[in-house]
């Protein structure tokens, strides 16, 4: 029985300590905004944050999570959308939207970062995140717009 | 009861029917209506409805699979329209399976005949081809039809509605029909005073349903216009739910394992080792595999891998080789269809210079985002399915059959698609949820496939070849003969759909080769089909995927050997043969600057491809770098016919060339022992952000007739386009896809 802290709220998952922290969430908790692609680290579709770091959780132990965990329904929600959110609504990212949340999860922790991301800033941290539907252009318009927003506000 | 209004143009009727506190106003097909998929409501009988009005709000229902198309909101737009609503003022439902729902557009696309020829009669016989699709159960989202399917049916569902609702006010405020207006979801009185929609509805039932004519375009105030999707607050929130998100009180995951000889049998199994990995608790067979049932799916992926089987092979060739050697044994061999047959494609012509070339291209796995997923509960007497699915009556026919129970103990949900590519136009994710379901009576239960058994299983897209023969003279192409042989990726589909196999020369095998707009005097396209008992079907664009790659690079070697401009070439034989897709051609070129130059270190192609109605033409440009080359820009022009919504048209056009792109730079479907090699996103690549071209320039043509498909006739141009590009970089051509195996590209 794993303690952890996600999005503010102390939370405990009925689980085996070496089931991936994805599953967890998804299965143990049902909180199933973040998403399962491929298991291997190699889509970005499962993306959350351990203490403010992107991490693909379908690699990460639930026993080992390190720090408080941070997840898409932690970044708002359709009634409290984040200035980020908003600015996938406007650019009208998504499409079948099954990778969007890991997107948006690792364009937050970019922000973070580097709040006013370049291109090739923007290609280094995205690469990791899959998008089938090819949404990538629109992807990066949000990102752009969104780093302005959050300057202005 | 139901109520019918007239007929509205030839073929379909409109129809009313009492709901719950309101009305339901919808089509009939004439011929003979099909049962109702709406359970009767308080005893009424319900129809099938497009617009549902009650009490509290204007619901569409869409009949039509949302897999990222944004065809929910096109829809709601064209009721939207007529019934002067906001089109975000509407709710929208997914429909439930119905034969009412039929897919008029598909029957016209079965026809042998280039689309860009079809005239008004062949077209009102595919219109009537579709009506007995009706009755061969054709709920199907695909082949680019839904825009066209809707565009009449939505519009003549709102009109009536909205002129129904006025008459019903009419009658209450004791003044003629005409007197009144509507705006905002109300009739608006002479005096000022507004009666909503929801306040009518019930009046309305009890009235025979008014047709009106269709506003004019000119009239239009949302269509034409970039629309808002009303997906796209629970797609960035993470609330929107997909097949894999369906949650049940009590609910427990399982993994799927099957054969990786394909369609070979199970003659065993050992799963003791399975059932000590903490967490799993069943290991249930399926027939030809395995289910294992666990606490969370990760341990029933773990478990589903830990079970030690004997399989028997499949009765396919064990290797890429052998098949890739079947398929030149059939091109040898007669040819199942010869669409394309213009003048003497036998003799040289005097004078011309001979070109000639092969290509081929690999099987491919869809690979959708979200990896194949149902859920299933079985009650004894009845059982309800989760599955997010593009052709829903089969999937409850699948699930009926599994359970043993009539398709009316069956409720199918289909919830939001994470990407769908052609994959789930099939039945077999549905039906072994069932299967397993029946094996769990009273226990909900989720059917994941893991990455890897998604992509070690077809529907593949068929691996294919071509050899080309063709000959230039005086800056023209003067004879064009090409022989495409591989496996045909539609007929299991439509036996499947339809239950027999599809007679006849097969069209799309060879679509996006012999349907092309261009007046060469000696022209002949054979399709050679080979028999292989791979399971393979339609993958985003089907056979255009395959042949707007082999045709337009041979185009484009044609050009060369005549030392034209390659624009230029293609543009000089199309203009006289179809003025609109020459239009295309000409956008892009505009678009993108085109002189048929480049600087050393850049290369730039062009690609045609006319499939699903609508002309496409794609610019490419790419860049040596240190890193490798880089596919820098592009540029695309298409025409449609009328771009009801042009952002989400513009999406399909960038997504669907990225979906092109991932394909013909990395992708690969290959076989050795029997059992697909690839496994994993790792092995199994795509475009990514770091790779995606700049899309500088989307030019959106409207010739106003008809109404062409977006979804899929992004893909087919972009790997011709790009390889097209290598050559005039490299000088190199690129006749074998994927790409990665002959260029260094930046990763
Ligand atoms: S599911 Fe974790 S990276 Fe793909
Ligand atoms: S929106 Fe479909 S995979 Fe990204």
């Amino acid at each position: 029985m794993a303690k952890l802290t996600i999005n503010g709220a102390a939370r405990s998952v009925d689980l085996s300590d070496e089931v991936p922290l994805l599953w967890a969430l998804r299965d143990g908790l049902n909180m199933t905004g973040t998403k399962f692609g491929c298991g291997v680290a190699a889509c970005g579709a499962c993306t959350v944050h351990i203490d403010g770091e992107a991490v693909r959780s379908c690699q990460v132990a639930v026993g080992d999570v390190w720090g408080p965990v941070t997840t898409i329904e932690g970044i708002g929600t359709p009634e409290d959308l984040s200035v980020l959110q908003q600015a996938w609504i406007d650019n009208q990212v998504a499409q079948c939207g099954y990778c969007q949340s890991g997107q948006i999860m690792q364009a937050a922790a970019l922000l973070a970062e580097t709040p006013r991301p370049t291109d090739d800033e923007i290609d280094a941290a995205m690469a990791g995140n899959l998008c089938r539907c090819g949404t990538y252009p629109r992807i990066r318009a949000a990102i752009h717009d969104a780093a302005q927003k959050m300057q202005e506000a | 009861m139901s109520r019918i209004g007239k007929i509205a143009r030839r073929s379909f009727l409109i129809g009313t029917a009492a709901v719950a506190g309101g009305v339901a106003f919808g089509v009939y097909a004439a011929r003979r209506p099909a049962p109702s998929p709406l359970s009767p409501a308080e005893g009424e009988v319900a129809l099938n409805p497009f617009i549902v009005i009650d009490r509290a709000a204007v619901t569409v229902i869409v009949p039509k699979a949302e897999m990222g198309q944004g065809v929910q909101t096109t829809w709601a737009t064209l009721a939207a329209e007529e019934l002067d609503m906001e089109p975000a003022d509407l709710r929208i439902a997914h429909g439930p399976p119905g034969k009412a729902y039929y897919n008029r557009a598909m029957g016209t696309q079965m026809l042998p005949v280039a689309n860009y020829r079809l005239s008004n009669w062949q077209e009102n016989l595919g219109a009537q081809m579709a009506v007995a699709g009706k009755f061969l159960n054709l709920q199907v989202t695909g082949g680019s039809t839904s825009t066209a399917d809707g565009f009449d049916k939505m519009r003549h569902a709102g009109a009536s509605a909205r002129e129904t609702l006025k008459e019903a006010a009419a009658r209450r405020l004791g003044v003629a029909r005409s007197a009144l207006k509507t705006q905002g979801g109300a009739v608006v009185a002479p005096d000022g005073s507004r009666l909503p929609y929801t306040e009518l509805a019930a009046d309305a039932a009890g009235i025979d349903p008014v047709t009106a004519e269709l506003r004019p375009q000119n009239a239009w105030r949302h269509l034409g216009k970039s629309q808002p999707r009303h997906d796209q607050a629970p797609k960035a929130t993470g609330t929107a739910e997909f097949s894999i998100d369906v949650r049940l009180e009590g609910m427990k995951f399982a993994a799927l394992k099957r054969n990786p000889y394909q369609g070979g049998a199970m003659h065993g199994f050992d799963a003791s080792e399975a059932l000590d990995i903490a967490g799993v608790e069943r290991v249930i067979d399926l027939g030809d595999g395995v289910a294992v049932v666990a606490s969370n799916s990760w341990s029933a992926m773990r478990g589903a891998e830990a079970v030690r089987f004997d399989w028997g092979k499949g009765s396919y060739p064990e290797t890429t080789e052998e098949m890739f050697a079947a398929f030149d044994t059939a091109m040898k061999g007669g040819a199942n269809s010869t669409f394309l047959d213009r003048g003497d494609a036998d003799t040289l012509p005097n004078g011309a210079t001979e070109v000639r070339a092969d290509y081929a291209v690999p099987y491919l796995s869809h690979a959708q985002m979200e990896p194949l997923c149902a859920t299933a509960l079985y009650h004894g007497d009845r059982i309800e399915v989760w599955s997010g699915n593009q052709i829903p009556i089969h999937c409850r026919a699948a699930a009926a059959e599994e359970a043993g129970l009539d398709p009316e103990a069956v409720t199918l949900h289909t919830p939001l698609m994470g990407g769908g590519f052609g994959r789930r136009g099939y039945t077999d994710f549905t039906r072994y949820a069932a299967r397993l379901a029946v094996r769990m009576q009273g226990t909900p239960v989720q059917l994941l496939w893991s990455r890897e058994e998604d992509m070690t299983h077809g529907y593949y897209r068929p691996g294919a070849i071509a050899s080309f023969r063709g000959a230039v003279r005086d800056g023209r192409a003067v004879l064009l003969d090409g022989r495409i042989s591989g496996q045909a990726a539609t007929p299991s589909l439509v036996r499947m759909l339809l239950g027999f196999a599809p007679p006849g020369p097969d069209k799309g095998h060879v679509e996006g080769a012999y349907d092309q707009p261009y007046a060469i005097p000696n022209a002949r396209i054979s399709g050679h089909v080979a028999e292989l008992d791979l399971p393979v079907g339609p993958w985003r664009s089907v056979g255009a995927s395959v042949n707007g790659f082999f045709f337009d690079s041979f185009l484009d070697e044609m050009a060369h050997a005549a030392g034209a401009d390659p624009l230029t070439f293609r543009l000089e034989m199309m203009k006289d043969e179809d003025p609109g897709s020459a239009a295309v051609l000409e956008a892009v070129r505009e678009a993108s600057g085109w002189t048929g130059r480049t600087p050393d270190g850049v290369g730039r192609g062009v690609a045609f491809c006319h499939s699903f109605g609508t002309p496409v033409a794609e610019v490419i440009e790419v860049h040596r770098t240190e890193a490798g080359i880089r596919i820098a820009k592009a540029w695309i022009a298409a025409d449609p016919g009328l771009a009801l919504d042009p952002g989400n048209i513009e999406a399909q056009l960038f997504g669907g060339m990225a979906y092109g792109l991932s394909a013909a730079v990395h992708q690969q479907i290959t076989f050795a022992d029997g059992a697909a090699e690839q496994q994993n996103f790792y092995d199994y690549d795509a475009i990514r952000m770091n790779t995606m071209p700049e899309v500088v320039d989307i030019r959106i043509l409207q010739s106003g007739d008809g109404i062409g498909g977006i979804g899929e006739p992004g893909t087919p141009p972009a790997a011709a386009a790009l390889a097209n590009a290598l050559f005039d970089l490299t000088g190199e051509r690129a006749r074998r896809l994927p790409l990665a195996d002959q260029f260094d590209f930046v990763v």
